[in-house]
C-alpha cells in the first residue's frame, strides 16, 4: 500500500468512528469529498481546522461556541430571568430549534451519579447557584432526565435555589440528551406545561 | 379457551435444549425423564417469560447453550384473558436480555403486565430456614403478580440506595445530595411497603376463602428492628435521622430492603421455621395456590404455575389433591418429576411429556 491509500484508509477509519456513521458511510463520504474535492474536501478541511482552533465551552453557561462567553450569554435580550438547566449541549441545540424559550442555559455536562464518581464540582453547579444572584434570575426550568440520577440532580438543584421559582418540563418528556430526538412541537407543549416543583 | 396459558413454546439454544417447540392447549404440562434430562432447563425457559432472572436467578450467559455460546431465544404464544401475544425474549453472547411484545420492543415490566408467571423450587424448600433475602424476593414475586408496577419501585429504590450507599462509603457529607436521593427512596420504598401489604392481605384472604387441603400460614410483614414510619414523608425522615448510623455502619440501615416475611403454621400456632420439613413445603405450596386463587379473582385468571420437582417430596394423598386444586384452578400448571407414575393420578387432565438427553442434548417427547 503506497503512503496515500494509507493517508485514505486513516481518513475513512476516522470518519467511521464518528456517532452515526460506519465503514460503509465513511467510505462513501470519503469518495465523495476526493471527487468533489474543491466543493466540499478544500471547505471542509479549513472549516475544521478553525473550529479546532477556537470551539471552547462557554465559561458561563457551559454551552459550546467559539468564544469564552457564548452569544446567549452576551445578548441582553436572553436576559429575560429564565434560565433552563440541561444536561448536555444536544438539549440545548433542541431547545434553541424549537425557538419557545427566550431565557438563558445552564449546562451541567450530566447528572450526578456518586458510583460512576460524578459529584456537584463535576457538573457546574456551584457557577448555577453563583448565576443566581449575579443575573438576577427568577425562575429555574430543568429538564433533566426522567432516570434515577437525572431525578436526583433535579432535587439537588431545587434543594439549594431558595428563593427562585423552580420548575420542571412537564413529566413524560423524555430528556437527558434526548430532547435532540424530539420535535419543536412537543418541546413547546412540555415548556408550557412545566411544572413547579 | 381463555385464561393464561401458553400455546406453544420455542427453545433455541437454551441451556441443554438446541432447538425445542412444543404445541399445548392450556392443561397442566407433566414433564418426566431421568436426572440432568433438561425438565429444569425447559421450565426455567418458561420463568423468562416474566420480568427477572427466573427461576434459577441466572446470569443471561449462563443460559447460553454451550459449547456453541451463540446467545439464546425463547419464543412463545401467550393466551392471556381475550388476547393473544407473542412473546420473545433473548440475548446474544455477552449482551443483556431483550423481550419483544408482537414484535415490538418491550421492557421486562411489560411482561409483567400481560403474564403471570409463579414458581416453586427445590432450592426454596429451605426458605423458611434461611436468610431474609429469600423470603423477600418470595414475596415480591407474589406482590409483582398483583402489581406489575412494583418491578419498576424496587428498581428505583435499589438503584437510589446503591448511590446512597456509596456516599456513605465515601464519607460524604453534602447533605443536599443525601436528601436528593432520600427523597426518591422514600417515594419508591413507601410504594414498596404498600405493594407488599397489600399483597399479605391478598394471601390471607385467599387463604381464607379459599377450599384447600394445604395448611394456612398466618403471614406478617416485619422490620428487624423499629417499624417502618408510614407515608413518603414519615420514610424520608427517617432515613435523614438515620444518616450518622448509616455513616457509621457505611450503608442504609433501614427501609424496605430490610423487610421480612413471617409465617405461623395457623392451625398449630408454630412459626414455619419450626415447622417439619414436610410442613414448611406444605405452607410454601399453600401460598402459592392461594396466590394463584388470588390472581383468578383480581387479574382474571390463575398464573402459570412452574412446580419443579413438587411431586417428589408429597405422599400421594397429598399429591392427588394438588393436582384437584390446580385443575379446579384452571391453571396451566408444569411440574416436573423423574417418573410418569408421579402424574398417573392426573389421568387425561394434563399433558404429558417426556425428556430425555443424548450426548448434551435434550430431547422432547410429547406422548400423543
Ligand atoms: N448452558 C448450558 N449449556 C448446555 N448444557 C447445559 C447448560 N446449562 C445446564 N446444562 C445441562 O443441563 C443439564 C441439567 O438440566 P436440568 O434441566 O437441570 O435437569 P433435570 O431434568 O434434572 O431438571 C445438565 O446436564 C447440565 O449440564
Ligand atoms: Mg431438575
Ligand atoms: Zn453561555
Amino acid at each position: 500500500m503506497t503512503q496515500g491509500t494509507k493517508d485514505i484508509e486513516a481518513l475513512i477509519d476516522l470518519l467511521s468512528r464518528l456517532p452515526g456513521l460506519g465503514p460503509r458511510s465513511a467510505r462513501r463520504a470519503v469518495l465523495h469529498l476526493i471527487k468533489k474535492r474543491s466543493l466540499h474536501l478544500i471547505p471542509l478541511a479549513e472549516a475544521l481546522t478553525r473550529v479546532g482552533a477556537t470551539a471552547r465551552e462557554c465559561l458561563n453557561c457551559g454551552n459550546i461556541g467559539t468564544t469564552d462567553i457564548c452569544d446567549i450569554c452576551t445578548s441582553d435580550k436572553r436576559a429575560n430571568g429564565q434560565i433552563c438547566v440541561v444536561e448536555d449541549v444536544a438539549d440545548l441545540w433542541a431547545m434553541e430549534r424549537s425557538q419557545q424559550f427566550k431565557g438563558r442555559y445552564h449546562v451541567l455536562g450530566g447528572t450526578l451519579s456518586a458510583l460512576d464518581a460524578v459529584g456537584p464540582d463535576e457538573l457546574r453547579i456551584p457557577r448555577l447557584i453563583d448565576r443566581i444572584a449575579g443575573e438576577n434570575v427568577s425562575e429555574v426550568i430543568l429538564a433533566l432526565g426522567a432516570t434515577i440520577d437525572g431525578q436526583t440532580t433535579a432535587h439537588y438543584i431545587a434543594d439549594q435555589l431558595p428563593g427562585v421559582t423552580v420548575t420542571s418540563l412537564a413529566q413524560g418528556v423524555p430528556v437527558g440528551g434526548e430532547l435532540d430526538y424530539l420535535d419543536d412541537g412537543t418541546i413547546t407543549a412540555a415548556l408550557k406545561a412545566r411544572r413547579s416543583l | 379457551m381463555s385464561g393464561l396459558y401458553l400455546e406453544s413454546l420455542t427453545l433455541s439454544h437454551f441451556r441443554s435444549h438446541r432447538r425445542a417447540k412444543l404445541d399445548l392447549d392450556g392443561r397442566p404440562v407433566a414433564i418426566h425423564g431421568p436426572n440432568g434430562a433438561g425438565k429444569t432447563n425447559l421450565i426455567e425457559a418458561v420463568s423468562l417469560l416474566s420480568p427477572g432472572r427466573g427461576l434459577r436467578r441466572a446470569a443471561t450467559d449462563d443460559l447460553t447453550r454451550r459449547p456453541e455460546g451463540v446467545g439464546w431465544k425463547v419464543t412463545a404464544i401467550l393466551h392471556s384473558l381475550h388476547q393473544v401475544h407473542e412473546v420473545e425474549t433473548w440475548a446474544e453472547a455477552g449482551t443483556a436480555r431483550q423481550v419483544r411484545i408482537d414484535s415490538k420492543t418491550a421492557t421486562q415490566t411489560a411482561l409483567g403486565r400481560i403474564g403471570r408467571v409463579l414458581w416453586l423450587v427445590p432450592s426454596m424448600d429451605r426458605l423458611w430456614i434461611e436468610g431474609a433475602d429469600g423470603r423477600r424476593r418470595f414475596l415480591d414475586r407474589a406482590t409483582l403478580s398483583f402489581e406489575p408496577g412494583h418491578a419498576d419501585a424496587v428498581l428505583t429504590y435499589e438503584k437510589a440506595m446503591r448511590e446512597r450507599n456509596r456516599l456513605l462509603k465515601d464519607m460524604v457529607r453534602d447533605a443536599h445530595w443525601y436528601a436528593a436521593l432520600e427523597s426518591q427512596m422514600a417515594d419508591a420504598g413507601a410504594a414498596i411497603q404498600a405493594n407488599r401489604l397489600a399483597t399479605v392481605g391478598h394471601l390471607m384472604q385467599a387463604q381464607a376463602e379459599g377450599e384447600t387441603t394445604f395448611p394456612v400460614a398466618t403471614l406478617e410483614l416485619t422490620q428487624p428492628e423499629a417499624d417502618l414510619p408510614d407515608g413518603t414523608e414519615a420514610l424520608k425522615a427517617a432515613f435523614a435521622e438515620s444518616r450518622p448510623r448509616d455513616l457509621a455502619a457505611g450503608r442504609t440501615l433501614i427501609g424496605p430492603h430490610r423487610s421480612d416475611l413471617s409465617a405461623v403454621f395457623a392451625a398449630k400456632g408454630v412459626p414455619a421455621a419450626d415447622c417439619s420439613t414436610g410442613e414448611q413445603k406444605a405452607l410454601l405450596i399453600s401460598l402459592i395456590l392461594a396466590n394463584a386463587r388470588g390472581l383468578a379473582q383480581d387479574f382474571g385468571a390463575p398464573p402459570i404455575l412452574l412446580l419443579d420437582e413438587v411431586a417428589a417430596h408429597l405422599d400421594a394423598g397429598r399429591r392427588a389433591a394438588l393436582y384437584d386444586e390446580i385443575c379446579a384452578l384452571g391453571a396451566q400448571a408444569w411440574m416436573t418429576g423423574t417418573g410418569p407414575e408421579l402424574f398417573a393420578d392426573l389421568g387425561e387432565r394434563a399433558q404429558i411429556l417426556e425428556v430425555t438427553e443424548a450426548s448434551g442434548t435434550s430431547i422432547l417427547a410429547p406422548k400423543k
